[in-house]
């Protein structure tokens, strides 16, 4: 089979497997609910409860869970790419951290009640700022650990913030949802954040979805890929905008969810005979299918416990991240 | 018509004046070696004439202003090769290859009847066609020399730089390399490559340019500028002068009397 | 705030079989204390109900907040106190009153450092809720008044059960928790006669109920108890969810403060009071359509 078919094929595989996740999740849920009663109650049906826990619980989640876990999947692989290190990812970096502070302060200030679009342009611009602290740290050329070392120090400065704020409100509940901002959760979110946060994770997706010939030549290096007419300001540019505008989104209205941009970009690597280009849409579906499968779970292993979905993205992608470390010891230089 | 002219380029990195006031043209048809010691400013000039790096002065290339030009229009008028061979995934040799072609390509077109002509052409000249469906993190480090030589040859432009291309090879490589880029050379492209090997440099280039702390000393046919004077006092070796093979011989031998006393001194 | 409070009162349950045990040494003090600090919102409550004049020396800061207490504004005449050892120690009281379940290690080093303190487990019922009333009225030798607290209380409930109302009603609280059998609220909503529909769901004491099992249950009433704070938080945006939004227009929605139902005192009577009124209107407005 030659390389364009199996890659081809595999798309197929994972959008297939997409599908499916994405019609499961839409069936999974503490009301005792038919599968064919709960799809037709998607399609047809007046203001029932079925149709008002399909349309207005189910649909958002499910949706979210797909657009968020594409996102993941997508700026892993770009950030990969763009870094050309394959420890880069929103979490790891710190990304999704600074995304959830900038979240954190316009909904605990008061201000993305008064002015909704706050939200996701906060963690957007908290994003960026994220971005371009580790780049600034690391720098073109830094090697894996000075990446690292960099995403470590800006995830916890983001995370001392967003405790910090959390447990000054006024707010008694506040201090509770700390939880909420490092470890993920998709639990009763609305089609309000659909709509709040679907714009910017589409744009983002635009972005990043153009940097695929780019990312490809930048296997070569920054001066080669310069010399090969890639212009890094623009690359640099969609890169750092791309991701923020999608994790920011994502992180808003779903809290930091870690290592699925991580991971799926290195499981899915060798099937796309490492080529960054084809990574991009393979990661995209494949996060997609991750945290579909991840939000599933945590409606089965615990269902009206509110289990987070960072915890279970993180007991699997824990032990991966040390899987990988252990390989390359000695090569973290 | 020049390939690439530059004039009075003067570049500072960090302060310290690197480059200054280098002129310079480059033809078709000439294979330049760059030579100069260490820390003389040759992968500096090359940046420079790529626009990596921010420098005074002009540089026209193939007769146009590089600041008029694209990013892309300059990929199709210079190919270059870095000192570093990073490859930073493992791909395919022959995907690798292909990356030479991005600047031919549409940003959404699939490659043409062209562009797998030159590859299969880049591929079949560095002797890599059998394993270009391997990784090219897997290969030796000759062997990725070799991958990343044929990337730039399948970017088809008519001058090449490359900056230190035959470091690391063994002596058979070497010399295919230079016989190459004299290939190229009377193919009507122009080469220029930054070389350490000042026999290398000597045999193959038709035209040499040395460098010393960031201006030209001596540009011209490697008789003229090659002399052991000059090697003295810019090098600070002897070396061995001779004709072999219809050709010029130069061979480093010792420290100058000078310098080697100074060493003695230091290691005491 | 509530389900914490909550779950600790559940909790506390088993506590209480063990302070059962030693009732009986404290009621053998025999003069009546004179300099009493209370460091639980629930113990203030009954203490300021039940204490003489001046016998009272200091309440928490939580006995101020008018969200979560009902004397707020009486607890103002005493002093705040924030439950922390070296503040009760410079108070010099000769009775410390406390919770079974908060402020554990303050209450092991005030013993230790001599002072005399009662704990009290929160309540799970009425029967939980008439014994601490009369234990706190023997501790404080206020027996008389405490009867009339009980008095007050055993009448409200007769009432109560006088004119049952019918119906099932759901409790949804901030973070889409309920309470379910085992806590003070349940049996506020059993003694109305109102069927709470957590117990149909397997859920005992605090538990989440998610939005879409309030939906699929569809009670009849729904109560929200949470208090709403100025300052905002995730917690309350379930009660911005669309769906809920949607699915409280169908049926009646009514607030309860959670102060009434925190801690166990004949005000807590106001809670089923409210919900039994509730629930009428519901019904009245139901006949009308």
């Amino acid at each position: 089979m030659s390389e364009v078919a199996r890659y081809r094929l595999l798309l197929a595989l994972l959008g297939g497997a997409t599908t499916v996740l994405f019609v499961l999740s839409l069936t999974v849920g503490p009301a005792a609910i038919g599968f064919g009663d709960s799809l037709a109650a998607l399609v047809s049906g007046d203001g029932g409860a079925i149709v008002l826990i399909m349309r207005e619980i189910r649909l958002p989640r499910a949706l979210l869970g797909l657009t968020i876990g594409a996102t993941l999947g997508l700026s892993g692989a770009a950030l990969q790419g763009y870094l050309r290190n394959p420890l880069a990812e929103p979490g790891l970096i710190g990304v999704s951290a600074s995304a959830s502070l900038g979240a954190v302060l316009a909904i605990y200030t008061g201000l993305s009640a008064a002015f909704p679009l706050a939200l996701p342009l906060s963690a957007l611009a908290a994003a960026v700022v994220g971005v371009l602290v580790v780049q600034a740290l690391a720098g073109m050329h830094g090697g894996t650990l000075t990446v690292i070392l960099a995403g470590v120090a800006v995830s916890s400065f983001a995370g001392a913030m967003t405790s910090l704020a959390l447990n000054l409100s006024p707010n008694p509940f506040a201090a509770l949802e700390i939880l909420f901002w490092m470890l993920g959760s998709l639990t009763d979110r609305s089609m309000d954040h659909v709509w709040l946060a679907g714009p910017f994770i589409l744009l983002g997706w635009a972005m990043l979805a153009m940097l695929a010939r780019p990312l490809d030549t930048l296997t070569l290096g920054g001066d080669a890929a310069t010399s090969l007419g890639v212009d890094m300001r623009r690359v640099r540019f969609l890169a750092v905008f791309g991701t923020a505008a999608c994790v920011g989104a994502a992180t808003a209205v779903a809290g930091a969810i870690g290592f699925v941009g991580l991971v799926v970009p290195h499981l899915l690597r060798p099937l796309v005979g490492a080529r960054p280009s084809r990574l991009l849409p393979a990661s995209a579906l494949g996060g997609a299918c991750v945290l579909l499968a991840a939000d599933i779970l945590v409606r089965l292993i615990a269902p009206g416990r509110d289990l987070k979905l960072g915890v279970l993205t993180a007991i699997v992608g824990a032990p991966f991240f040390l899987w990988l470390i252990w390989r390359s010891r000695g090569r973290l230089t | 018509m020049s390939l690439l002219a530059l004039s009075g380029i003067g570049v500072a990195l960090g302060g310290r004046e690197v480059l200054d006031d280098v002129s310079l043209r480059v033809g078709e048809g000439e294979f330049v070696g760059l030579i100069g010691p260490n820390g003389a400013g040759k992968s500096t000039l090359l940046r420079a004439a790529l626009g990596l790096v921010a420098a005074r002065g002009t540089a026209e290339i193939g007769g146009m202003p590089a600041a008029r030009l694209s990013a892309r229009e300059r990929a199709l008028r210079i190919a270059y090769l870095p000192q570093e061979r990073e490859i930073a995934w493992p791909v395919s040799v022959e995907m690798l290859v292909g990356l030479g072609r991005a600047p031919h390509r549409g940003p959404l077109t699939a490659p043409g009847v062209q562009d797998r002509a030159a590859v299969d052409a880049a591929l079949a000249r560095m002797e890599i066609a059998a394993f270009r469906h391997r990784q090219a993190t897997a290969l030796s480090g000759g062997e990725k020399a070799r991958v990343l030589i044929a990337r730039a040859l399948a970017q088809e432009a008519p001058l090449l730089l490359a900056d230190e291309p035959t470091a690391g090879l063994d002596p058979e490589h070497q010399i295919g390399l230079m016989r190459l880029f004299a290939d190229l050379a009377r193919e009507g492209r122009g080469v220029v490559a930054s070389l350490h090997d000042l026999g290398l440099a000597a045999r193959w280039c038709t035209r040499l340019v040395l460098l010393d702390r960031g201006r030209i000393v001596a540009d011209g046919p490697p008789r003229q500028v090659l002399s052991p004077q000059r090697l003295r006092d810019i090098y600070a070796v002897e070396a061995f002068f001779g004709e072999a093979a219809g050709g010029l011989v130069v061979q480093p031998l010792d420290l100058t009397t000078q310098n080697a006393k100074d060493e003695r001194t230091v290691l005491r | 705030m509530t389900q914490r409070r909550v779950l600790r009162r559940w909790l506390g349950a088993a506590c209480a079989a063990a302070l059962a045990v030693c009732a009986p040494a404290l009621a053998r003090a025999e003069t009546a204390p004179a300099r009493v600090v209370s460091m639980n919102l629930c113990t203030d409550q009954l203490a300021m109900l039940i204490a003489d004049k001046d016998q009272l020396h200091s309440v928490s800061y939580l006995a101020a907040d008018p969200g979560a207490s009902v004397l707020a504004a009486r607890a103002r005449a005493y002093v705040a106190n924030h439950g922390l050892a070296e503040e009760i120690f410079l108070m010099r009281p000769d009775l410390v009153i406390a919770g079974t379940y908060t402020t554990r290690t303050t209450v092991a080093l005030l013993r230790r450092l001599g002072f005399r303190v009662e704990e009290f487990a929160p309540e799970t019922g009425f029967d939980d809720v008439r014994q601490n009333i009369a234990r706190m009225g023997a501790i404080l030798n206020r027996q008389e008044r405490a009867a009339m607290l009980l008095a007050d209380l055993n009448a409200g409930l007769a009432a109560l059960a006088a004119s049952p109302a019918q119906g099932s009603v759901a409790v949804y609280s901030s973070n889409s928790y309920t309470v379910g059998p085992g806590s003070l609220a349940d049996a506020v909503i059993a003694e109305t006669g109102l069927d709470n529909i957590a117990a149909s769901l397997g859920i005992f004491g605090a538990g989440r109920l998610p939005l879409e099992s309030l939906i699929a249950a569809d009670p009849d009433l729904i109560v929200t108890g949470a208090r709403r704070f100025d300052s905002p938080a995730l917690a309350q945006e379930n009660f911005r969810h669309p769906a809920f939004r949607a699915f409280a227009h169908q049926v009646a929605e009514v607030e309860i403060p959670d102060k009434y139902w925190l801690c166990g005192a004949p005000f807590t009577l106001i809670a089923a009071r409210i919900l039994k009124q509730a629930m009428d209107d519901r019904q009245r407005a139901t006949r009308n359509e």
